[in-house]
């Protein structure tokens, strides 16, 4: 094993580890909003900053790795699309603190009836279930789990599409729930962008592994 | 129009096949890298082209080497010394000789029998300002070339080589002794001189061929594994070995 490829075990265990982590904070934001949990809302939000200090070890490593190896070919794709993983697990690190804190700052629990009607626990689940496959690609380097990935996406922007009539609806009959509608139509759309980072996770696994770019490009 | 280009080339020394068919083309204006592991014929190949190889006992050559589209081995009307005009040559290590730095560069004009004091004065200041020395040397011509650095010293031999207006120019690992300052200018040179001369270089540092040049071909065991733009050599190489080779995890 050389020096380099020390260097890049370290990093993907590093990347790994962020996205078991980035992985743990969506399950838990999704115990606090579906449960309406104070308690694991705050954990998401304490967990917030092991993410952000994680995102900066391993930007940090990348370019040391640049600047002292000089990395070419798949060694450079890998450092480069790690760069970005690290950028787009740490947004939905981002996102996952910011569902849990509509938790923190509503006063009662979600009505049922909304949480349903809505989908948003069909939302966290096909997230943290795309969250799992793009680790799992990216684990054993396997490009057709990658591109899995994107037909998984159509389902959280179907709900995310249809949410607004819904929400129209249930606030007609329940105006005194306005406040609890917006922070669940804020976290549809926060699960709707997670759908987004994991899509670009999933690209640049693809360009580690392929050397394609498919970035802006409508048939994947 | 290719400057530069073999076909079907074999060379032997004695039984040892050193290059095995290879086929390839070099455009004009281009600089072009010929890497590999020591001993895979880079240097070989390079030697081709101003005829070095002749000079080793066993040598023999088959197929077809053509500088501007003529032949320069199964050409009788291809004079050796008319062909070194035309393709210079550096070498890893600065080889000045004996001399003042004036009389270094001025060499190959008068054994070429152009001694006209103007004319050489003229020549010898073009070649060391497109070599990028003339301002550290112009009020010390008449020093020894001895007296300068390193790095000096073989900006100094391709001052030489360029006297003679070639316009291929083979470099064989011409920064490989010289300290990174040295190293850059040399880089630095390479990039200029390319809008005048069709550049070959054999490098070991890879770095230095994603750097300097526009093609770069991967040499393992005689054959011609990968010839391509040297930014696809260096991101994403079709051939496993070229990658194992790029990323140091060759053998």
């Amino acid at each position: 094993m050389t020096h380099l490829d020390v260097e890049l075990k370290r990093l993907k265990d590093e990347i790994v580890e962020m996205f078991e982590l980035v992985t743990q904070q969506m399950k838990k934001s999704q115990l606090a909003f579906i449960g309406f949990d104070r308690e694991i809302a705050r954990e998401v939000n304490f967990n917030e900053k092991r993410v952000n200090a994680l995102e900066l070890k391993i930007d940090k490593d990348c370019e040391n790795i640049f600047a002292l190896f000089n990395p070419v070919a798949i060694d450079l794709r890998f450092v480069l699309a790690v760069l970005k993983i690290n950028s787009n697990l740490e947004r939905i690190g981002d996102i996952a603190d910011g569902i849990s804190r509509y938790v923190i700052g509503t006063g009662n629990p979600f009505d049922k009836e909304l949480i349903d009607i809505t989908r948003v626990n069909e939302m966290f689940v096909m997230a943290v279930q795309m969250l799992s496959d793009v680790q799992k690609a990216f684990d054993s380097e396997d490009t057709k789990i990658a591109r899995g990935i994107f037909q998984k996406d159509d389902l959280l922007d179907e709900i995310n599409e249809n949410a607004n009539s819904v929400i129209e609806n249930y606030i007609r009959s329940h105006e005194g729930n306005i406040s609890q509608s917006l922070h669940i139509i804020s976290a549809i759309r926060k699960l709707e962008r997670t759908g987004d980072q994991v899509k670009n996770v999933a690209e640049e696994i693809i360009f580690f592994l392929e050397a394609k770019v498919l970035k802006h490009v409508s048939e994947k | 129009m290719n400057k530069i280009e073999t076909k079907n080339l074999n060379l032997y020394y004695g039984t040892f096949h050193a290059l095995k068919g290879i086929t390839m083309s070099v455009k004009a204006n281009t600089v072009t890298a010929l890497i590999g592991p020591s001993g895979c014929g880079k240097s070989t190949y390079l030697r081709l082209f101003n005829r070095m190889n002749d000079l080793i006992p066993g040598v023999k050559i088959e197929g077809d080497v053509l500088l501007d589209e003529k032949d320069i081995y199964n050409n009788k009307g291809m004079r050796i010394d008319e062909l070194r005009k035309k393709v210079g040559m550096v070498f890893q290590k600065p080889n000045p000789f004996p001399k003042s730095i004036f009389e270094n560069v001025a060499y190959g004009l008068r054994v070429n029998g152009m001694n006209h004091a103007s004319f050489v004065e003229e020549r010898v200041e073009t070649s060391l300002k497109q070599a990028a020395l003339w301002d550290e040397v112009k009020d010390k011509l008449k020093k020894s070339a001895f007296a300068l650095s390193g790095g000096q010293q073989q900006r100094l031999c391709i001052a030489r080589a360029l006297a003679i207006e070639p316009s291929v120019l083979l470099m064989d690992e011409p920064a490989s002794a010289l300290d990174p300052i040295s190293t850059a200018k040399i880089e630095d040179l390479i990039y200029e001189l390319k809008n005048k001369y069709t550049i070959i270089i054999v490098t070991h540092n890879m770095q230095q061929a994603g750097r300097v040049s526009d093609k770069t071909a991967f040499f393992y065991l005689g054959d011609l594994i990968e010839y391509n733009d040297t930014n696809i050599i260096f991101t994403n190489p079709t051939d496993p070995n070229t990658q194992s080779y790029v990323t140091g995890r060759f053998g």
